[in-house]
């Protein structure tokens, strides 16, 4: 497409604002020196000025407009004033059933970003960012690495080993995650700060569950979330769980 | 499926689509039948729609397809196969002076039956442009079309509305 030589695509494509910028801009410089594309342009303008009102010549009736209405919005009964009770129940459950499934919806999904990060870790050649069988290894790591603090209880003597930890991120949110052996199992434990999402959103509303045959158990203190997950024996799990409910808070 | 967010998004096109479903038909009770089936077909296709994609297109485009199907549309498809073999004698358009076109275009009822007039596609497809405003990329995902055709179809339209124009001009 040419602009220099009275092109009238080229002029429609002007005023359609389809023209690239660098066509666009050897346009209007043709055009302030040629009086044929000035006048065409013009005529142009003014054909499509006229033609705007073709835009609202034919205006729907309001029949069609219930009827269309009728046609797509959610089912309502027009007409029958006895059913405006039921309506309105139906509605509100409606309305809880829909509050419901996006909030476990969310919940499910940081549930499900719990148990991924479980599973990748015990799938991961590398698990863990720190390595130790003593606390006081792990925690110190985490300074300065999480917005947060957490204490670990003391391992030594019982049927738990702590393997070891590292930094994930949990809903967008840094979050420690250690690894804690328990016989042939492994077991992991999330902390994290608590958020809405975090909390009101969780499919289960605290303590123990059994969620895609992991046993987890979660719980709130203090600002922080935990999470402990593992597929070994829901008594274990709870067991860890107390541990750390012991020492933090 | 959401029909209240269905509502809530298709609804306002109401008034749009009611009108190009005229100007496409030249009759109301068929417009309005086209409506309907268009709405109708739209809900139960939601599901497939792409949040975020342009819901105009998406719905002008099951309008225009209806109405291809339709016996309204069937009668005028002819209106096609003119776009691409007839097309207009480049002649009688440039000969159609800016000062003529400018004086066509002082009678509105000159334009609208000018419209009328013009074969289907092209008649669609000048609505499309210069009455619904939309882009070329929406055109071209109402027709379902490259982008290359709508700008041909839409020069070739132009010239065939101008030689129409200009030969009303010239008897008056």
């Amino acid at each position: 497409m040419t602009t220099g030589s009275h092109d009238r695509n080229a002029l429609a494509a002007y005023l359609d604002g389809e023209l690239p910028a660098d066509q666009e801009r050897s346009l209007q410089d043709h055009l302030r020196s040629c009086p044929e594309c000035a006048a065409e342009i013009a005529a142009q303008v003014r054909l499509r000025r006229a033609m705007k009102p073709a835009a609202t010549r034919f205006a729907p009736g309001a029949d069609l407009r219930r009827k269309v209405q009728g046609q797509i919005s959610p089912k309502r009964t027009a007409g029958s004033r006895w059913l405006w009770p039921a309506a309105v129940a139906a509605l509100a459950v409606m309305l809880l059933a829909v509050v419901w499934n996006r909030e476990s919806t969310l919940g499910n999904q940081v549930f499900r970003e719990v148990a991924d990060l479980h599973v990748s870790d015990l799938a991961s050649a590398n698990p863990y960012d720190v390595v130790s069988s003593d606390r006081h290894t792990v925690k110190p790591w985490f300074q300065g690495k999480i917005p947060f603090a957490f204490n670990l209880p003391e391992f030594a003597g019982t049927d738990f080993t702590l393997l070891g930890g590292r930094l994930v991120y949990l809903h967008q949110q840094p979050a420690a995650q250690l690894v804690v052996g328990a016989g042939k199992h492994k077991i992991s434990v999330l902390i994290a700060q608590d958020s809405s999402t975090l909390g009101s959103g969780l499919p289960f509303s605290g303590g123990l569950a059994v969620r895609d045959s992991f046993n987890v158990e979660t719980w709130e203190k203090d600002g922080l979330r935990f999470y402990v997950i593992s597929d070994a024996e829901k008594a274990t799990v709870h067991r860890l769980a107390q541990a750390l409910q012991g020492v933090n808070g | 499926m959401d029909r209240a967010f269905f509502e809530q998004l298709a609804m306002p096109l109401f008034d749009q689509l009611y009108n190009h479903a005229c100007w496409l038909t030249g009759d109301r009770a068929d417009a309005e039948d086209l409506v309907q089936e268009t709405y109708a077909k739209a809900l139960k296709g939601f599901g497939s729609f792409t949040e975020g994609t342009n819901l105009r297109a998406w719905m002008f485009r099951i309008l225009r397809n209806a109405f291809l199907n339709s016996r309204s549309g069937l009668k005028q498809k002819t209106g096609y196969l003119e776009d691409e073999e007839v097309g207009t004698d480049e002649s009688v358009a440039h000969e159609v002076t800016p000062e003529a076109l400018f004086l066509a275009s002082e009678s509105q009822e000159a334009i609208f039956s000018a419209l009328e007039q013009l074969p289907i596609a092209h008649r669609e497809i000048i609505l499309l442009c210069d009455v619904d405003e939309m882009s070329y990329k929406e055109i071209s995902q109402v027709l379902d079309v490259p982008a290359g055709t709508v700008m041909s179809r839409l020069a070739r339209a132009r010239r065939n509305l101008r030689a129409t124009l200009g030969a009303k001009e010239a008897v008056r």
